[in-house]
C-alpha cells in the first residue's frame, strides 16, 4: 500500500496528486478492499424525513381526535343522511346539470374556438366577443340574468320552436343549464382553439392535397389530433363543473348542495349535513378522474407510449419501483 | 434505364406553367416560370433554398394560389376558370376535384398520426373519393406490398422508421390514382442510412412510367432517374434540359457553381 503524502509532495507526480486536494484519499482499486465489483454501496440517511413525517402524523391525529370527540357533532346524523332518498336525488341532478352543461359548454366552445380561428373577421370578431363577455364577468351574475330573464322578455316566441311565458319556460334548471354551459363554452372555446393551434398544418395541408373539404380535414384529422392536447383540459373544467354547480342552488334548483341546505335549514344539523354533501362531491369527483383516465388513453392512439401514460399510471409506476428498491 | 426515357418529347404534355408568378407580400417568390412535364416524364428541381422550388409545386396542386399567369394539369387549369379574358377562381369544391390530379409527397411526410399505416392509404379513397372499402382495402394493402411494408399495416406512424413513413406517404399519394406526383424535398427529413430505400421506391415509380416532378437535393437520384433537371434560381428556371448533360456540362456559371457546392 502506498502511502499518502499530500498534494504535490513528489514533484514528478504533481500531476495526479493535485486531484486529491481535497483532503479525500485516492481511490485505488488495488487496495485492501478488493475488488471494486464487491463493494457495498450503503444509502445515506434521511433522517430529518422521518422527523418531517411524525410531526405531521402527530398533527394528523390531534385533528381526527379532536372531531372524534367533538360531541356537538353528531355523526350519526351525516351517516344518517348519506344515503337519505332527497339527498340521493340532489346527487343526480348535480351529476345531471354537470353532464348538460359541459355538453353545451363542448359545442359552443367547439363552434366559437373554430370561429376564432377562422379567416373570417367578421366571426372572429364575433367570437371574441362572447369569450370576453362571459369570461369576463361572475358565473353567479350570468345564473341571475338567466333567472330573471322574465324581467325583461315576459313572453318568448321562437316560431315553430317554443311559445310561452318566460316564468315557465326558464325553469331553474334551464336557467343553471344556460349559465353553466354558455359561461363554460366561453372558456371551452379557447381550450379548443389551442388544442387547434396545436396542430401542425402539414397535416391540414396533406389532407387538403387528398383533396379534401375544409369540413372533414377538420372532423377527420385535426380535431381528434387537437382532442388529445384538449382532453386534459376538458376533464379539469369537468371537475370544477362538479363543484360550481353547487351555485345553483342560489337560483332555487335542489341540486346537491342545495338539498343538504334545505335540509340543514330545518334540522339546524349544519355542519353534519354539509359533511354529507363533501363525501358525495368527492366520491363523484374520484370516479370522473378515473374516467378521464380511460378517455385519455383511448385519445391518445397512434402517439408514443411515454406520451400515453397518464399521470396516475406514470406516479403508480414510479412509487412501485420505489417499493421493489427499498425491499431488496 | 435513362436512354430509355430519353424520347419523351412525342407524349402528350401532363403539366404545363406558363409565366406563373407568385408573392407572399413583398417578397416575389416565383417570377415568370415556363415549364413543360410529359407523360411519363421524370423532371427532377434543383436549385438553392429560397429559390421558390416548393412554392412551384404548392401552386401546381393549388396549396397555394398565384398572383400571375397559369398553371395546368392535363387540360385544365388549376384554381380558376377562364372566362372572357380573365381567371376566375374556382370554387372550393372544384378546387378539390382538381387535386385528385396530383399526388403530394412532403418533406416531412405529414402522415395522420392517428391512423394505421393501411388507414393513412385508405383514407382518401374511401372517405373523400367514396370507393368501396373492400376494393380500396385490397388495392392499399398491394401498394404497402409494393414499397415493401407489407408487415407494417397496422403500425402507427410513431411506430415507423422516417423512411418506412415516407414510403407510407408515397403509398397514399399513389393509393388517389394521381395523373402525377409532386415530390417535395422528400428525403430531406430523413436519416442518411434510410434515404436509400426511398429513392428505390421513387426510382421504380420512374421507370414504371410515373410522371413525376421532383424537387430535391440528390443529384445522384437526378442523374439516374429523372428524363430531365431543371435549376431554379431566385423565382425563375434559369436551366433546364436533359439530366446528363445539365448535371455534367451546365451552361450556366450559376448552375456550376451550385453543383460544385452540392456535390462535394
Amino acid at each position: 500500500m502506498r502511502s499518502h503524502d499530500g498534494a504535490g509532495a513528489q514533484p514528478g507526480r504533481s500531476g495526479s496528486t493535485s486531484l486529491t486536494a481535497g483532503g479525500v484519499p485516492p481511490f485505488e482499486p488495488t487496495s485492501a478492499g478488493g475488488r471494486a465489483s464487491t463493494y457495498e454501496i450503503v444509502r445515506r440517511k434521511h433522517p430529518w424525513r422521518f422527523a418531517a413525517a411524525i410531526v405531521v402524523l402527530l398533527l394528523l391525529a390531534l385533528l381526527l381526535y379532536g372531531a372524534a370527540n367533538a360531541h356537538q357533532l353528531h355523526w350519526s346524523v351525516t351517516g344518517h343522511y348519506l344515503f337519505n332518498r332527497a339527498v340521493l336525488v340532489g346527487v343526480l341532478r348535480t351529476l345531471e346539470i354537470t353532464a348538460a352543461a359541459m355538453m353545451l359548454g363542448l359545442a359552443l366552445g367547439v363552434i366559437f374556438g373554430i370561429m376564432r380561428s377562422s379567416h373570417n373577421p367578421v366571426l372572429r370578431g364575433v367570437a371574441w366577443l362572447y369569450v370576453w363577455a362571459f369570461r369576463g364577468t361572475p358565473i353567479i351574475l350570468q345564473l341571475f340574468l338567466w333567472f330573471n330573464l322574465a324581467l325583461i322578455f315576459p313572453r318568448v316566441d321562437i316560431p315553430g320552436i317554443v311559445h310561452g311565458t318566460t316564468v315557465n319556460i326558464i325553469t331553474p334548471f334551464l336557467a343553471a343549464l344556460l349559465g353553466f354551459g354558455i359561461n363554460e363554452g366561453a372558456y371551452m372555446s379557447e381550450i379548443i382553439r389551442g388544442g387547434l393551434l396545436s396542430v401542425p398544418p402539414g397535416q391540414t395541408e396533406a389532407a387538403l392535397s387528398l383533396g379534401a373539404s375544409h369540413a372533414w380535414t377538420t372532423r377527420r384529422i385535426v380535431l381528434p389530433q387537437a382532442f388529445r392536447v384538449i382532453l386534459p383540459a376538458i376533464g379539469n373544467d369537468t371537475l370544477q363543473m362538479l363543484k360550481l354547480t353547487s351555485l345553483a342552488a342560489f337560483i332555487s334548483f335542489n341540486e346537491l348542495f342545495g338539498t343538504t341546505e334545505s335540509i340543514y335549514y330545518a334540522n339546524s344539523e349544519v355542519i353534519e349535513l354539509l359533511l354529507v354533501a363533501g363525501a358525495w362531491y368527492l366520491v363523484a369527483s374520484s370516479v370522473l378522474s378515473v374516467v378521464q383516465y380511460y378517455v385519455e388513453r383511448k385519445f391518445g392512439r397512434g402517439f408514443q407510449r411515454g406520451r400515453q401514460q397518464a399521470l396516475v399510471e406514470r406516479l403508480a409506476l414510479r412509487a412501485m419501483a420505489r417499493l421493489r428498491t427499498r425491499a431488496v | 434505364m435513362p436512354s430509355d426515357r430519353a424520347s419523351k418529347e412525342g407524349n402528350r404534355t401532363v403539366v404545363e406553367c406558363h409565366s406563373v408568378v407568385k408573392s407572399f407580400g413583398s417578397v416575389h417568390v416565383l417570377r415568370s416560370v415556363d415549364l413543360e412535364v410529359r407523360e411519363s416524364e421524370v423532371l427532377c428541381i434543383l436549385g438553392p433554398s429560397g429559390a421558390g422550388k416548393s412554392t412551384l409545386l404548392r401552386c401546381i396542386n393549388h396549396l397555394e394560389g398565384i398572383d400571375g399567369g397559369w398553371i395546368k394539369v392535363t387540360d385544365q387549369i388549376i384554381g380558376y376558370e377562364l372566362r372572357g379574358n380573365k381567371l376566375h377562381e374556382l370554387s372550393e369544391r372544384a378546387v378539390r376535384r382538381q387535386r385528385g390530379l396530383c399526388g403530394m409527397v412532403f418533406q416531412h411526410f405529414n402522415l395522420f398520426p392517428h391512423f394505421t399505416a393501411l388507414q393513412n392509404v385508405m383514407l382518401g379513397p374511401v372517405e373523400i373519393l367514396k370507393q368501396p372499402r373492400g376494393e380500396v382495402e385490397a388495392r392499399s394493402r398491394l401498394l404497402l406490398d409494393r414499397v415493401g411494408l407489407a408487415s407494417k399495416v397496422s403500425a402507427y406512424p410513431s411506430q415507423l422508421s422516417g423512411g418506412q413513413q415516407q414510403r407510407v406517404a408515397i403509398a397514399r399519394a399513389l393509393a388517389m390514382n394521381p395523373r402525377v406526383l409532386l415530390f417535395d424535398e422528400p428525403t430531406s427529413a430523413l436519416d442518411p442510412e434510410v434515404v436509400g430505400e426511398v429513392l428505390r421506391v421513387m426510382l421504380e415509380l420512374a421507370d414504371e412510367g410515373r410522371t413525376m416532378i421532383v424537387v430535391t437535393h440528390e443529384v445522384g437520384f437526378a442523374r439516374e432517374a429523372a428524363d430531365r433537371v431543371a435549376f431554379m434560381f431566385e423565382g425563375r428556371i434559369t436551366e433546364i434540359g436533359a439530366a446528363r448533360a445539365v448535371l455534367e456540362k451546365p451552361s450556366e456559371a450559376r448552375t456550376a457553381e451550385f453543383l460544385s457546392h452540392v456535390l462535394v
